[in-house]
């Protein structure tokens, strides 16, 4: 039977019916009681109504040391500005409208202007190459982007190709310098809009599309409803506890889920104080940035938590980090060790979190308070219900221990509604009732999860989905490529890194330059993130007797993993 | 040292900074924590520095802060050279 959290061990969750979890959110927010059922509306307006205008919303940072700070009253006004200025510019309901900036307050803010007008925003990792931005863009059909100077360059590249790009807007650049269709704005400098009116968007109305990588054809874009506000709201108040005082710090980029869920709509539709920091990784300049501004919650990644282990406990001390009360973490799976140590070091265990971008919220969690089992993933969250199948029959595994597919009953709010422009694949992500989130757990005696791996090729790399199909096809690009395969390899830190295996073109030779060259290739085109972090040339790959790669021949060969039937392989 | 210095710069600039980018990449200007060289991106980094300069750098070394500036990364290239012309 499915398995629900269990009223046997100290979880601060009650058993209670999914549906009452999600009426309480609601009732909580008024969610449907006259007020405009708009993300961007109640993470400004409702929390000044209620009595917050002048707190801090976002504190901002850069490595250079610039700051800006916005209250709820200023989040409010600068939101309505912007969301004006995109009508005026001649955008409308259900246009997408693609923020590629790095993490400056024109992205935080920019996110609910998109909302408010009626548009569907549609973030995107700033890193992403002109290859990986393009398809992304030209599946959304984006009407307009709205981005900064640095990374105007990429979008030039491509623009010829997107025929449905109307608008370029940029953040932080002179008029003269722009080209036709590029427009100059200062978040600033725009004038207040006094009555401002949100558009009527509904429960059902689009909100929201973030893209996502599969193990075949192109990134889908999974798109999401105002109606995922209840449980972002309230799944960022039990889970990551946020409460109205608090000072929270998400170290996720808004280009992925983590980011908008839990880095703009948790904190904020919660009315707490949220700080950023747009600058690269550093310990030092991590704990520095902890220490001053207060942070109490902090929600985090296991290869970031790894990176902080490397550099040792010393680093710790050097700092005072008593503000912090509450650690999660998101991404990939948390390995024990970096629960031991964070209980050494900050005094306080991190919380392992699983969603996903097609979940739009956290699913399976260790709630405040909840014993923690070291590598476990938790329990689901109260209102969802969640179970191992068995990946036969798509049934729910009954005893304890055995590996099997997690499924999620559908029905909870932050779902989202389908793949953009892909009835097909969103469909294929449902058996027997269950929404299958494409990986492989365990379910223990007390309702504990604990992740086994992925249940396709794509790769996690650094917490971030990598699908091996765009890889592929961008090494396939490359002149000196003949056939390629993608697989992710055991990296200490970042979990997997992408490895690649390529055949070589008559007339080409292996080489330390030609590697390097490969290298960078994929990182221009499609992200550093995507960047085989090692290529191996070989002189065949492994294939089907139909001729299809098998990539989970050359994947289990990297985990020294059985390699399992090879009855369907070609042979040489 | 100065050679050094603008092979890396020329390299970074080359291969980091898209065409038509206008920033300007001195020897002081932070490259992780500026957000021009993610920790990805390092290993490429780190790739052409062994190749070219016929070095190794332990993955321990090869941290954010010892690759955040021009002048680190010499740093750092001289230190493995040094210890591989004496081995």
């Amino acid at each position: 039977m499915p398995l629900r959290p269990s009223s046997s061990s100290a979880s601060t969750a009650t058993p209670e019916a999914t549906t009452g979890t999600w009426d309480r959110a609601a009732a909580e927010l008024g969610w449907g009681r006259g007020d405009p059922q708009n993300i961007g509306w109640y993470c400004s307006d409702r929390i000044c109504r209620n009595g917050r205008a002048s707190v801090p919303a976002l504190i901002w940072e850069n490595h250079a040391g610039e700051r800006r700070v916005y209250t709820f009253d200023q989040l409010r006004d600068r939101s309505d500005a912007f969301a004006h200025h995109l009508r005026t510019l001649g955008l409308g309901p259900r246009e997408r409208i693609c923020l590629f900036l790095d993490r400056v307050p024109e992205l935080y803010i920019g996110f609910l202007s998109v909302l408010k007008m009626g548009g569907i925003v549609q973030p995107l990792f700033s890193a992403f190459g002109d290859e990986a931005l393009w398809t992304r863009l030209d599946d959304a059909g984006t009407a307009a982007i709205i981005t900064q100077r640095k990374h105007l360059p990429k979008v030039r590249k491509i623009r010829e190709r997107l025929p449905e790009l109307r608008l370029i807007l940029v953040v932080d650049a002179d008029q003269a310098a722009l080209r036709p269709g590029e427009r100059a704005m200062s978040l600033d400098a725009l004038p207040t809009m006094s009555g401002f009116e949100v558009h009527a968007t509904d429960a059902e109305t689009p909100s929201v599309l973030h893209y996502t990588s599969g193990t075949t054809g192109k990134p889908k874009g999974a798109l999401h409803v105002h109606a995922s506000l209840p449980a972002q709201y309230l799944t960022a108040k039990e889970v990551l506890d946020l409460r109205p005082d608090d000072i929270y710090w998400c170290n996720a980029d808004p280009g992925w889920v983590t980011g908008t869920s839990y880095g703009i709509i948790g904190p904020w539709s919660n009315g707490t104080t949220q700080v950023v920091l747009d600058a690269g990784f550093g310990s030092d300049r991590w704990y520095e940035f902890i220490q001053r501004q207060g942070v109490t919650v902090w929600y985090s990644a296991p290869t970031a938590i790894r990176l902080l282990m490397r550099d040792g406990a010393e680093v710790v001390r050097r700092y005072d980090l008593s503000s912090l009360r509450h650690l999660c973490s998101v991404g990939e799976p948390l390995n024990p060790e970096a629960v031991h140590w964070s209980r050494e070091v900050f005094g306080l265990p991190f919380h392992d979190t699983f969603w996903q971008t097609e979940t739009g919220c956290i699913v399976i969690t260790n709630l405040p308070g909840m014993p923690i089992k070291a590598g476990s993933m938790g329990r689901p969250f109260a209102g969802i219900e969640a179970a191992v199948l068995d990946p036969k029959t798509y049934e729910p595994i009954t005893d304890t221990g055995r590996a099997g597919l997690i499924g999620l009953r559908p029905g909870w709010p932050a779902m989202m509604r389908a793949y953009w422009n892909n009835p097909a694949a969103y469909s294929a992500k449902f058996h027997n009732g269950w929404y299958l989130c494409g990986d492989r757990a365990s379910c223990d005696a007390d309702g504990y999860f604990w992740f086994v791996g992925r249940d396709d090729d794509v790769i996690n790399t650094g917490g971030h989905l990598v699908g091996p199909f765009e890889i592929e096809s961008a090494l396939l690009e490359h002149p000196a490529v003949a056939e390629s395969a993608a697989v992710g390899k055991p990296d200490p830190i970042n979990m997997e890194v992408v490895k690649a295996f390529v055949t070589l073109k008559t007339g080409f030779a292996p080489s330390d330059d030609l590697e390097l060259e490969i290298m960078n290739t994929i990182r221009r085109r499609l992200s550093p993130l995507a960047m085989p972090q090692e290529i191996a040339f070989v002189p065949s790959l492994p294939k089907t007797r139909s001729g299809k790669i098998l990539r989970r021949v050359l994947r289990a060969q990297e985990w020294g993993e059985p390699v399992g039937d090879l009855s369907t392989m070609m042979e040489d | 040292m100065d050679d050094l210095k603008r092979a890396i710069r020329d390299y970074v600039t080359r291969e980091y900074l898209e065409e038509g980018d206008d920033r300007e990449i001195a020897d002081a200007t932070p490259l992780i924590s500026g957000g021009i060289v993610d920790s990805f991106s390092m290993v490429s980094l780190k790739r052409f520095l062994e190749k070219r300069y016929h070095i190794q750098i332990p993955d321990a070394d090869a941290t954010p802060d010892a690759f955040d500036s021009v002048d680190r990364i010499a740093a750092l290239v001289t230190r493995f050279a040094a210890h591989a012309s004496a081995s």
